[in-house]
This record gives C-alpha cells, sequence and structure tokens, in this order.
C-alpha cells in the first residue's frame, strides 16, 4: 500500500513539474510584450527598457523560471500587470466562488447519477431504462447555456426563487451566496450527471454478469441487496475516473455558465488575462488548475486502492 | 420423501427448447449426480432448482422442494429458501467470489441475512464455517481477500458460503471442474463429509463420469435437455443398458490404438542396435538444468522480495516422434516450462536445444526456423480464434516463418490439406469459426499446429474443455498424427487418462522440478516418488469406482 502511494505521489509531483515548464514556456513564445502594454502605446522606448528591467524580464529564461516556479511554492504568484495587485488576491476573490460551484455541482451530477445509473442497469433492456438512457441521451445533447436561461427563466424571473445573476459575496451571508449559486450549478451538474449515469449504469451491467453477483444471488440475497451491496463497489472504478475528470472541467471550463450568471469566477480571471495580456495572471490561474488537476487525479487512484483490494497489495 | 422432487420439468429460453420432460429426485443424505455433456442443460436444471434463471427462461412441469412448489413461489419466499434451505456450489472459484469484499464478510452475509444475527455472531459462526471447511484462522482469518486464496481455497469458501446455514439441500455444479485432480479429491471429500454430518441432500452436477461414480448413490444421465437413464449408479453404469450410457462410459475410458514402435526401440539396446532406423534418433529436444525466477512481492521498500522460483533446474529431453507427458498440479511451473520450451519467455538460466540448435537467447528472426518446427495446441479452442477471420487465414497463420513466402494458390493448397489432416472438409476454409463446434475448433487449432509440418507440438491441457466424447476423437487425432507425420508431442496436463492414453513417457512436475520420470504405464501403475503417488491415487477412476461400488454393495 505504501508503495502504491508513494509511486502515486512521485508521478503527481513529476507531472507537475513538467506542467509548470510547459506552460512557462508556451507563454514566453506566445507574441505581446507585457511591459509595452502595461506603459500604453504612447511609452518610449526607454521607459519600456526600464520597466523591463524592472519586472525581471530581461533576465535568462532559466532564471525567470526559477525565479516564478519559487514564487508559486511560497504563494507569491507575483502581481498583475494590468490591476497592480498581487495575483493571490484576485485568484482567492475567484477561488471562493468556483471552488463552491464546482463542489456543489460535482455533488449533485453524483446524487442524480448514480440512483439513475443504478434504476437503469436493474432494469437493463426494460421501459424503465429506455426512458432514463433517453432522458440522459437529453441530458448530453441540450447546451448548458440555453439550459441555464431556462433556469433563469423559470426560477429567476417567474418564480422569483433565486437570483438571476450575480454574486453577493459570502460577507453578505452564506445563504444569499449559496442562493446565487444553486441555478448555475444546476446549469453545471445536469449534463455531466447525464454522462455519469450512462458510465455508472454500462459499468453496472458489466458487473451484474459476473459470477460473484450470481454466488450473492445464490445466498438469498434479493436482486435489490445484490445490486448495492455486491455490484456497486464494483461499478465504481469507472465511475471515479469520470469524476475526476469531471471535477478538472467544472473548476475551469464554467466560463460559459459564469458568463451567463455574471459570476465573477476563475475561468472569468483567465479569459479576461489573457485578452488583456496579463501573462503573470494567465500562468498563475493556469498552474493552479494544473496543481488542481493533478491533485484531484492523485485522489482519484488513491480512492481506487480504497474501492479494490487488489490494488493495495499489487503496487 | 424426497427432499427435492423433478416433475416433468420442461424449460425454454425465448422459442429454443432447453429441457423437456425432466424428472429427477433428491432424498435427504443422498448424493444424486447430474452427468451430461456440454449444453444438455445440467446447468440450467440447477439454477431453476434456484430459480436463477435467465429473464426470458420459461419453465412448465413441477419442481417441488420440501414441500414447496418451486416454480410457483414468490420472490420473497425464494430469497428465504435460497442461501438458507438450498445451498449452491459454481464451477469456477477464481470468478465466485466478490473481490472487494473480504471472505469473512461474504461467509457472514448469508448468516446475517437470514438469521438477523448480529455481526459478531455471524463473524463467529463464519468462522467456525470457514475452520470447519479447512481453512483454519491462523493463516485464514476472516480479514482475507479472494485475491489472496488459491483456486482450491477459495471454492472451499464458496462451500463455506453454500453450507453456512446448514442447508437441506446442496447443489454443486461441476465443483471440481477447474481444479486439479489433488485439489479435487480434497473438495469432493470435504462434500461427502458434509452430507454425512448434516444428513444433507447433494445434487452434483459433473461431465466427469469416473466422479460422480465416485459419489453419487444414484446418477440420472441428460442429453439434449432429456433424461437418458436413471438410477442407482453402480448398477446403471456396470449393466449399461442404455445406449447413451454405454457411449458416455466408453469415451470416458477411451485410450486410441497406436503402435508403439518408438518405445520398444528405446527399452530394448539390442532391438535399437539392430534397427539402424531407430538409431538415428539424436535428442529433438533437449533441456539443459533450466531455471526461472520471477521477482517476488516486495514486503518492504528497503529489502528486495526473494524471487519466486517457477521452475528450478530441469533438465530433460524428447525424441523424434515420441509423445511425453509433462503432469502436476496446478502452480507446479509445467506452464512456465512449457512458455520456454516455445521460446516465448526467456529462462533465467539454463538452456534448451532444438534440432541441435541453441534456441534460448536468441532474436525473433534467429527463432524463426524453430518456429516452424514447433507449434503449439491451447487449452480453450474459444478463446484462441479471432472470430472475424476464416479459417482459411487462421489456419495458414504459421506461414509466415515460413523460409518462402506461399503463392495464394499454395496457401489454400496447405490449408486445404492440414484440414484434409484433422478430418475437416478443405470446404470449411471459407468459414468463421463461429461455425464450428468446441471439438471442431479445436481440430482447427490441431490443423494450424501442423500446417508447417512441425517436429514437436507442445499442447497444453488439448482436451480438458471438451466433452467425453469428443475428447476421445481428439485425442485418436493427435494418436493418427503422431504416427502419419512422426511428430513428437510434449502433452501439458493435470489429467492422468489423458497421459496414459496417448503417451509413452510421463514426467512428474512439483513446485518447479521434475521429480519422476518413465514409461507412462510405469509411472502411473507404480508411482514411486510422494508427488507421483499423490497425483494418482487422487485420479479419479471409472473401473475402479465402479469395482468399488460394486464390492460395496455385495
Amino acid at each position: 500500500m505504501t508503495v502504491y502511494l508513494l509511486k502515486r505521489l512521485a508521478i503527481a509531483l513529476i507531472t507537475l513539474v513538467l506542467a509548470s515548464m510547459v506552460v512557462f514556456a508556451v507563454l514566453e513564445i506566445i507574441p505581446g510584450d507585457p511591459a509595452r502594454l502595461m506603459l500604453g502605446l504612447n511609452a518610449s522606448a526607454d521607459q519600456v527598457e526600464l520597466l523591463r528591467n524592472q519586472m525581471g524580464l530581461n533576465a535568462p529564461l532559466a532564471l525567470r523560471y526559477l525565479h516564478w516556479a519559487g514564487g508559486l511554492l511560497s504563494l507569491d504568484f507575483g502581481r498583475s500587470y494590468t490591476y497592480s495587485v498581487p495575483v493571490i488576491d484576485l485568484v482567492r476573490e475567484r477561488v471562493v466562488v468556483s471552488l463552491p460551484l464546482a463542489l456543489i455541482a460535482l455533488a449533485l451530477s453524483t446524487i442524480i447519477a448514480i440512483p439513475v445509473g443504478l434504476f437503469s442497469a436493474g432494469r437493463h433492456g426494460r421501459a424503465g431504462d429506455t426512458i432514463a438512457m433517453g432522458a440522459a441521451q437529453l441530458g448530453v445533447a441540450v447546451p448548458n447555456f440555453w439550459f441555464a436561461l431556462m433556469l433563469i427563466y423559470l426560477f429567476a424571473v417567474w418564480l422569483r426563487l433565486v437570483p438571476s445573476g450575480g454574486f453577493p459575496g459570502w460577507s453578505a451571508g452564506v445563504w444569499p451566496a449559496l442562493k446565487s449559486l444553486i441555478l448555475p450549478a444546476i446549469a453545471l451538474a445536469l449534463p455531466q450527471a447525464a454522462i455519469l449515469a450512462r458510465v455508472t449504469r454500462s459499468a453496472l451491467i458489466e458487473v451484474l454478469n459476473e459470477d460473484y453477483i450470481r454466488t450473492a444471488r445464490a445466498k438469498g440475497l434479493p436482486f435489490r441487496a445484490v445490486l448495492w451491496r455486491h455490484a456497486l463497489r464494483n461499478a465504481m472504478i469507472p465511475v471515479l475516473t469520470i469524476l475526476g475528470l469531471q471535477f478538472a472541467f467544472l473548476l475551469a471550463g464554467t466560463i460559459i455558465i459564469e458568463n451567463v450568471f455574471y459570476l465573477p469566477g476563475l475561468g472569468r480571471l483567465v479569459f479576461q488575462a489573457i485578452t488583456q495580456r496579463d501573462l503573470i495572471v494567465v500562468e498563475s490561474v493556469v498552474m493552479l488548475l494544473v496543481a488542481a488537476v493533478i491533485a484531484v487525479n492523485l485522489l482519484v487512484d488513491l480512492s481506487y486502492a480504497v474501492v479494490d483490494p487488489r490494488l493495495r497489495s499489487r503496487q | 420423501m424426497s427432499l427435492l422432487e423433478i416433475q416433468r420439468l420442461s424449460l425454454s429460453i425465448g422459442d429454443t427448447p432447453i429441457l423437456r420432460d425432466v424428472e429427477l429426485s433428491v432424498a435427504p443424505s443422498e448424493v444424486m449426480g447430474l452427468v451430461g455433456e456440454s449444453g444438455s442443460g445440467k446447468s440450467i436444471t440447477a439454477l431453476t432448482v434456484m430459480r436463477l434463471l435467465p429473464w426470458a427462461a420459461r419453465a412448465t412441469g413441477r419442481v417441488v422442494f420440501d414441500g414447496i412448489d418451486i416454480l410457483a413461489a414468490s420472490e420473497d419466499q425464494m430469497c428465504a429458501l435460497r442461501g438458507d434451505d438450498i445451498g449452491m456450489v459454481f464451477q469456477e472459484p477464481m470468478t465466485a467470489l466478490n473481490p472487494v469484499k473480504t471472505i469473512g464478510e461474504q461467509v457472514a452475509e448469508g448468516i446475517r441475512w437470514h438469521t438477523r444475527a448480529s455481526r459478531a455472531d455471524a463473524e463467529d459462526r463464519a468462522r467456525k464455517m470457514l475452520d470447519r471447511v479447512g481453512l483454519p484462522s491462523a493463516k485464514f482469518p476472516l480479514s482475507r481477500y479472494p485475491h489472496e486464496l488459491s483456486g482450491g481455497q477459495r471454492q472451499r469458501v464458496v462451500i463455506a458460503i453454500a453450507c453456512a446455514l446448514k442447508p437441506k439441500l446442496l447443489i454443486a455444479d461441476e465443483p471440481t471442474t477447474a481444479l486439479d485432480v489433488v485439489l479435487q479429491a480434497q473438495i469432493l471429500d470435504l462434500l461427502r463429509d458434509l452430507v454425512a454430518e448434516n444428513r444433507m441432500g447433494l445434487l452434483l452436477i459433473s461431465h466427469d463420469l469416473a466422479v460422480v461414480t465416485e459419489m453419487a448413490d444414484r446418477i440420472t444421465i441428460l442429453r439434449h435437455g432429456e433424461v437418458m437413464e436413471a438410477g442407482d449408479t453402480a448398477r446403471t453404469l456396470s449393466e449399461q443398458l442404455h445406449p447413451y450410457t454405454r457411449q458416455l462410459a466408453q469415451a470416458s475410458m477411451h485410450v486410441p490404438a497406436r503402435a508403439r514402435a518408438h518405445e520398444v526401440g528405446q527399452d530394448n539396446p539390442q532391438l535399437q542396435a539392430a534397427n539402424p532406423l531407430l538409431q538415428v534418433a539424436k535428442p529433438l529436444l533437449q533441456v539443459e538444468s533450466l531455471t526461472r525466477d520471477y521477482p517476488g512481492r516486495r514486503k518492504s521498500l528497503l529489502k528486495r522480495a526473494a524471487p519466486i522460483r517457477a521452475v528450478v533446474d530441469v533438465s530433460f529431453s524428447i525424441d523424434p516422434g515420441q509423445s511425453v507427458a509433462l503432469v502436476g498440479r496446478s502452480g507446479c511451473g509445467k506452464s512456465t516450462l512449457a512458455r520456454m520450451v516455445l521460446a516465448l519467455d526467456g529462462p533465467t538460466s539454463g538452456t534448451i536445444r532444438f534440432r541441435d540448435q541453441v534456441i534460448t537467447g536468441k532474436s525473433e528472426a534467429e527463432l524463426k526456423p524453430a518456429r516452424r518446427d514447433m507449434q503449439v495446441v491451447f487449452q480453450d479452442p474459444y478463446g484462441s480464434f479471432d472470430p472475424r477471420q476464416k479459417v482459411e487465414k487462421l489456419v495458414a497463420e504459421p506461414l509466415h516463418v515460413l523460409g518462402k513466402k506461399p503463392t495464394n494458390a499454395e496457401r489454400r493448397e496447405m490449408v486445404a490439406k492440414a484440414l484434409h489432416e484433422v478430418g475437416l472438409s478443405p470446404r470449411d476454409m471459407d468459414k468463421y469459426p463461429h461455425e464450428f463446434s468446441g471439438g471442431q475448433r479445436q481440430r482447427l487449432s490441431i490443423a494450424r499446429a501442423i500446417i508447417t509440418r512441425p517436429k514437436l507440438v507442445v499442447a497444453d491441457e488439448p482436451v480438458s474443455a471438451l466433452d467425453v466424447s469428443i475428447r476421445a476423437q481428439i485425442l485418436d487425432l493427435f494418436a493418427e498424427l503422431n504416427q502419419k507425420l512422426g511428430v513428437a508431442y510434449l502433452f501439458i496436463t493435470h489429467d492422468l487418462t489423458v497421459a496414459r492414453a496417448i503417451t509413452d513417457q510421463v514426467m512428474v512436475m512439483h513446485d518447479g522440478k521434475i521429480v519422476e520420470r518413465g514409461r507412462t504405464s510405469d509411472v502411473l501403475d507404480h508411482p514411486q516418488s510422494e508427488p507421483a503417488k499423490a497425483l494418482v491415487t487422487a485420479a479419479p477412476d471409472l473401473h475402479r469406482a465402479i469395482a468399488r461400488r460394486l464390492q460395496e454393495q455385495g
């Protein structure tokens, strides 16, 4: 078990270092001089050169990488070129929106998908299964921004239960803040739930053909108990894999939904930073997301070992 | 009074009839043997009693267990019966246990479910049951997972699950087919003891007539979903009144006719000297102090694990045209040895010489000539063919090792010849594998093996997946090809009847070493080493079993 754990940890660290190199290199290559951008079109060449020196842009590449990476480790991401505030402050503001949103969406998706998957697999090939999987197909096909607009129309405009957009901040109280995250979370969760339900169902159907399911039935367990006690845990590996991928997507890939609901999330921060050539913000946020994705993958790998004892002993 | 009474049971799945008017009964503390070839409906009969049939199955007739009409019972009633009054043991122990639950959980689960016992009580009973089936707590705590156990140990766990609540009826569907003979004998002993202890009825399902004869008081013989004959085991099998019973019994004891020229020459130096043809026999295959280690499982980060020694210092040789059996219990290293002979795996040390060429440590290109003269037949005729390719292509597969690529016409000619030699029609060339039965498919794999005119064929359990009558035919085919083509065999098997039927010499392997080698009849009739004795004693033998039954009954 310890060997398995250490191996995974080592792989995660190596991936993180390689990813940081790639992120740094790519942003070095793309055109656009941040110093010139900050000073505007009228700045003289001397002024630009001065700022470049101040910002350390003239130092050798390797040195700048080490400086940047060292900063990341101490959570010093540098200052934003456009806003002239520490990047960490910008990121902190946005993470408190994006992270809860992603977590709520993920929880919703799981709560919907697993029971639907169990229901469908238990009725494999019968009417209930067909209907549930038809609905799931629809869930995958419907664009989430359109679905988001329908939700706004129904719950915000018509029923007036929740705000139609914006984020009051956690300082306004937990409930108002949560209220403004509910609709975007639903809009994000639905397509994810549809995918996850299909994965759960097919994993379960495969497991239900295994010999040990027959053994469990021969013990006298009713089918439903067999499904929950024996089939579900064995079907968890593909489900966990998809969950890990979905969390990464929900954390970073929510820009459309953030725009629809006018939420100040990470996605919008990156988008704005890119349009403004605010390279340091882009680098920092991308690195943060990379780290989050790697951490989630590590978590998924470890959860495999929790689910399947064979992975624990086999390294 | 019968415990289980099946009357006029007919069953169909969709439009396909599976069973017709099956009659069968089991009394308390009686062992009923249900015998038949694959597809005869044995397993479906068992699953009907458990009411664990496929969704589309429709059954008519009467199945009464202990006064309960099974076919009419509600699902709740069935759940109450299953695992409590009726236990079931399945064929494949490797997959019959849930891999993510401990053996303790799995044995205790049924106990808790049926008796509403507390977790501690249920675990206590599970512990006692595991002790009873021969898994003592010192080596097999409840916290063990299935993957930490061997096949035989897993089958004991399955038996513990099935017998945990002392069922009135135990259904065992081919409980020992996947195990080697020594384990088989142990498991059968265990089942016999459980029957005696609890006055339990046992419905033992098997394709192996010898196993059933050793175990069952009465037998029912099933064919194509119909009962051919039923009655007292000893009488039924000694009288063999029904033609199908006779056919089954004969096929189980079948020995192909072989002229044993090779053996005569070897055993008689004078004859060998007199016959120059026999004298040229330089060994075809020479294995010298072959060893294969696998890296062991690491227990700590700091210490290197001790290697697992699969094959240890093995030396032997096979002469041209000689047929040699390699027998041993599962896990003794026989398949590893075979893989090295076929140059599919490299040894840790030692050399293999084939036709006087060293083949160990050679590149694929250098191995080509050796590959042409050495082919293989695997156990599973279903798994060893790509279902999307035609027979012509499948059988022609080994031809790429020939020095010169044959033209299309030549290739078809060669495939046709090979098919003819294994008793198939050259017209079968354009069919797909699924159009053949299991026995025919094994003929196809033999055709594939002989198409390059090899000097040596390694056959890994080539008949153990086949029914007895088909098995007899395939053994005949092996014998015939041995005579006609002069091909030598290395037969890997745990089935001594196969070894006896078709080989000149037997090598007994145990813990990676060859512990005994000699003439087949000598080794099997008078084994010297302990492992050989264990194999011979454990092997079920139809003659012996019938004789013993008759003797017991006077």
